[in-house]
Formats: structure tokens, sequence, C-alpha cells
């Protein structure tokens, strides 16, 4: 994998400094690089994975599996595309099994998103059945283990 | 008893100690140890060990193995599914061939190896030569033994690599060995091939034995490792000892091995069965996991410590504090003589006052004195924090 994904993709807030004094490269090339692999849109975007359940406000979470009617032009990737435009909508999958969608979204409520389902994604030409699963507790999101426990400790000095 | 005779023999457990462990000094990492633990908000870039947990796969085969009631006595010499498993490697990675059956040892640590290769080696009054600075137990284990420390300084303007014409100079009669530990701690120097092949005049000339700690051999950062053994006619007389703890984040299962001569590894064997038996079997099915399994996350720690060598060796330069590159093991080992300090008033002042303990470099022998041992087997905010406060404190200087 390229070193310097590798490094933004565990820390997207390492400048091309200190990217490149961990690579031993010159700054410059780095930041080069860097702006090459955005506007070629390797890199999307920036983002921070936030532990909501910290939080008394938080946001309410659904995984949707979908059956889907396969178009014969297009596939999967016309309802797809559509069911991505929606904002509530986190992600959109195709997957392998009993299912062929995958998609997350979030609410403010599990009425709110009760209803964003019934309104806009069941309706829709093409899906044949939804089901709605809400996430309760989130343990891992994006490699990193959620819930606190106490760092195991190291003695302070050793040879 | 009868009360005068009572007060005649007043116990003192003083007079019962054996004299040479009586006589031997306490190491000089104790006194930072203490002053560390009680400091709040100190950065220590004085740990000897990986930051890194072991990798939960192999925590997890433990688990299993424990859950499956493997909680027996293994063969003295270890498991052998782990002794094929470490001879496999040693035969693929080094072009070494190994008889699982006999030429390989299971030991708790690598410092268990450390001491019975000396115990099963040397004679009483037999010498050993050390190259320093060195990790602190070998001079230690050689006097336990029965032998001589004979050490010998290396410095920065062979980047810390022993040379041949330093070690013919400590050669008497009665020397029987040579340690080599490299990847070194606390230098990070390597020796490659050919500085190795500029030793093996001496050695067979001298007829030694090599004994040679590779315990971070995996930790190299320019090529592969080169063990002594695999120089052409050298396996025979170079007991090769290793371990997982460094390579693998395993420190706390202490689990080293062993690879030699048969008679050497019988002889340590021997000493092994009535000390300590077995290595304990929880932590040889751990290691078993991590030599199978573990090379991706093995390689992947590698990469994170090499990322954080070139930040923070290049961060100690542009300070000031001059070093040369480490190109293997966790440690930087900068130079302070430009202060006038000694390594222990620089290492305890830059405690005092900005917080940020290393190791004063003359705790690992003589000629370590003039430098600091900084491991960066930390986070990388905490290394780029601690250059923060380190150039603060040059500053005040």
């Amino acid at each position: 994998m390229n070193e310097i994904l590798e490094i933004l993709s565990e820390d997207a807030k390492a400048t091309p400094s200190e990217i490149a004094a961990l690579l031993g490269r010159p700054e410059e090339d780095v930041a080069k690089e860097i702006l090459e692999l955005e506007e070629s849109g390797v890199i999307r975007k920036y983002i921070t994975l936030i532990n909501w359940e910290k939080l008394d406000q938080s946001f309410v979470f659904a995984v949707l599996e979908l059956k889907v009617a396969l178009q014969r032009k297009t596939g999967y990737d016309a309802v797809a595309e559509r069911i991505a435009r929606f904002s509530e909508v986190e992600s959109v999958r195709l997957i392998s099994g009993d299912h062929d969608l995958s998609i997350t979204v979030r609410g403010a409520s599990m009425k709110d998103i009760a209803y964003f389902v019934a309104e806009k994604i069941a309706p829709l030409e093409g899906v044949q059945s939804t089901c709605t699963h809400f996430i309760l507790k989130s343990y891992k999101e994006h490699g990193v283990i959620l819930t606190d426990r106490p760092k195991p400790k190291r003695l302070v000095v050793t040879p | 008893m009868k009360q005068g005779l009572k007060n005649v023999l007043a116990w003192n457990a003083n007079a019962h100690l054996n004299q040479v462990v009586k006589a031997m000094p306490p190491s000089g990492i104790r006194k930072f140890f203490d002053l560390v633990s009680e400091m709040e908000g100190a950065i220590s870039l004085g740990v000897g060990e990986p930051d890194f947990v072991t990798p939960w796969h192999v925590r997890e085969a433990c688990i299993y193995s424990l859950e499956s009631g493997n909680t027996h006595y293994t063969s003295n010499k270890g498991m052998p599914e782990l002794r094929e498993c470490i001879c496999d490697q040693a035969k693929k990675e080094m072009k070494l061939d190994y008889d699982p059956t006999e030429e390989i040892l299971i030991t708790t640590g690598v410092s268990e190896a450390v001491d019975l290769a000396f115990r099963a080696t040397l004679n009483p009054g037999d010498e050993a030569i050390v190259p320093e600075p060195c990790y602190v137990a070998y001079t230690p284990d050689i006097i336990l033994a029965g032998g001589v420390p004979k050490t010998v300084p290396t410095g920065l303007s062979d980047e810390f690599r022993v040379q041949p014409e330093d070690i013919e100079r400590a050669l008497t009669e009665k020397t029987r060995a040579v340690l080599l530990s490299y990847p070194n701690n606390p230098t990070g120097a390597i020796m490659t091939r050919s500085d190795l092949e500029d030793l093996a005049d001496v050695v067979v000339e001298h007829d030694l034995l090599v004994i040679s700690d590779e315990v971070y051999a995996k930790l190299s950062y320019s090529g592969s490792h080169c063990s002594f053994a695999q120089l052409e006619g050298m396996k025979e007389r170079t007991l090769i000892l290793n371990g997982l703890s460094k390579s693998h984040a395993m420190t706390g299962w202490r689990i080293g091995y062993a690879l030699g001569d048969p008679a050497l590894v019988g002889a340590m064997t021997k000493v092994h069965q009535y000390t300590m038996l077995c290595a304990p079997t929880m932590a040889q099915v751990a290691a078993l996991e991590a030599l199978e399994k573990g090379n991706e996350e093995m390689l992947h720690m590698k990469h994170e410590y090499d990322l954080r060598r070139r930040l923070f060796v290049s961060g100690l330069n542009r300070i000031g504090l001059t070093c040369f590159e480490p190109r293997g093991a966790f440690y930087a080992f900068p130079s302070v003589q430009a202060w006038g300090l000694s390594s222990e008033e620089f290492a305890e002042r830059l405690l005092k006052e900005q917080k940020v303990a290393v190791v004063p470099g003359d705790v690992f022998g003589a000629s370590g004195e003039g430098f600091l041992r900084c491991s960066y087997a930390t986070s990388r905010e905490e290394l780029i924090e601690a250059l923060d406060r380190m150039e603060t404190f040059i500053g005040g200087l």
C-alpha cells in the first residue's frame, strides 16, 4: 500500500511535514503526492471518527438489508445510486448472500428512520423488500475499538 | 535453646549471603526507575520493550489452550512443534539446518538462554569478551557462572560495531568466548555480513565460542539481519540466542531459545532441566501461534518502529542531539558530549527540568558515557512531545 495513504488512513490530521519526517522524504514531494491523490479522487475526504455514544444527544443508526430487482441494462447500479442520493443514507454497498444491498442510515430517532424507510426506500421501484436492523451499540468502527478499557501498564524504565 | 547461646548467635542474614552476589552492584537503571515512577506527567523514553500489546490472535490461542486444559509440563527442551517451527524458520530465513531434537532448547526468555550459555561453557576463571555498551545482564551472568568478563569498548567512530583489533587486545590464554549482541541494545548498531567476516579470523585463530544474542534480529531496518552462524564454517562455533519478546511484542511471556551444536545445547539443557524444568507451557503455545501466524503483524510493528525511527532520529539531529543512524532494535543513542555534562547529569536534569526520561549511556558500560539511550518504542505523539521538551531543555543549557 502507498505509505502516505497508510499514514493518512490512520491519522487524517498528519501534515505533509510530519509524514515527510516519518518516511524520510522531502516535504515538498509528500505535499505534491497528497495533492495528486486528492485531485485524482483516491483521497475523497478527511473525516473524524466520533464515538457518538459519549454524547447525551446522539443519533440513531440502522443497517438495512434490501432485496432489489435486477434491471436489464443497469444491474443494481440505478437503484443503488438513487438510494445513495438521500442525505440520511451513510453507506450503500452491494453484497453477496440473501440480500442485495446493505445500507446504513442515520436519523434523529427510531421513528425518524422508520418513516424514512417507509416513505423513501421501500416504495422505490425495484426495491422488493427491506429489513431494518437498528444498531444498539457500536463496539468497533473503522478499526478502532470504542469501548473504554484501561491501558495495559508498562514499567516506566526497563533495561 | 539456652538464653546465652541465642544472644551469641543473633541472626544476621547478611552473613548468609553468597559473596559473589553480595559484591554485585544493583543495575544503574534502578535509580531512574524510582525517579520516573514518582513523577507525574513524565514521558518515558526509557522503556526497553515494545509499546504494542501482544497481537490478539496470539493471546486468544493461549486462552483457548488453557480452556482445553493444556496446563502440564512440556519436554525439558520445549514443545516439539515449537522446536520444529523455529528450526524450519531458521532454515528458511538463515539457510541454517538445526536438528529440532538436539540442537535447540526453548528457554524462559532469552535472559535464561544467556545465563545457561555462560554456565554451560565457562569454567572457573575462564574469560568471556563482552563488547560494550551492551545490555546490562551479560557481565553479571558471566560472573555468576564463575567466569571473568572482559569488556571491550565500542565507539561512535565505528558506529558501535566491535572491531577485531579490540577483541584481539582483550585476548588472553583464558579467553573462551565472545559475546555478540547485534542489533544492539542500547546503541541500535548492527553488524553487516562483512563486519562479521572481519571478526571470523580472530575467532577461529583463538578457537573461541561465539555467543550471539539476536533478540532484535527481526528489527533490522536496512536489509535482513545476518547472524555470525551464517558465515562459512562458523555455525558450529556459534550459539544463537533469540526469542519472541521484541519481534512479536511478547516480553511478559518469557519465551526464548538457543540454537547450536548438540554438545553445547545439550549442556544448557542439563542445567535448564534442573533449574527451570521447562518454559511455561501456555507461553510456548502462544509462541507457536505467533511464529506460525503472526508474521504479518510482526512486519506491521516493525514498519511502525521504522517510521518512528526516521521521525525521532531526524528530530534529535535537528535539535542538536547528534545521533548516528541506528539500523536495528528500537533505540537511538545520541551524544551529549557537546554540553560538558556527564550522561547521568544530563539525564537527571532532563528528567527534573523537562520530565523526559532517558537512560544514561554509561549504565550499559563505560564506553556509553557521553551518550543517552532513547527508546522509540513509544507513540509518535509522545516522541514529538519529547523532542519539543528536549529542545527546550537544551536551549536552557
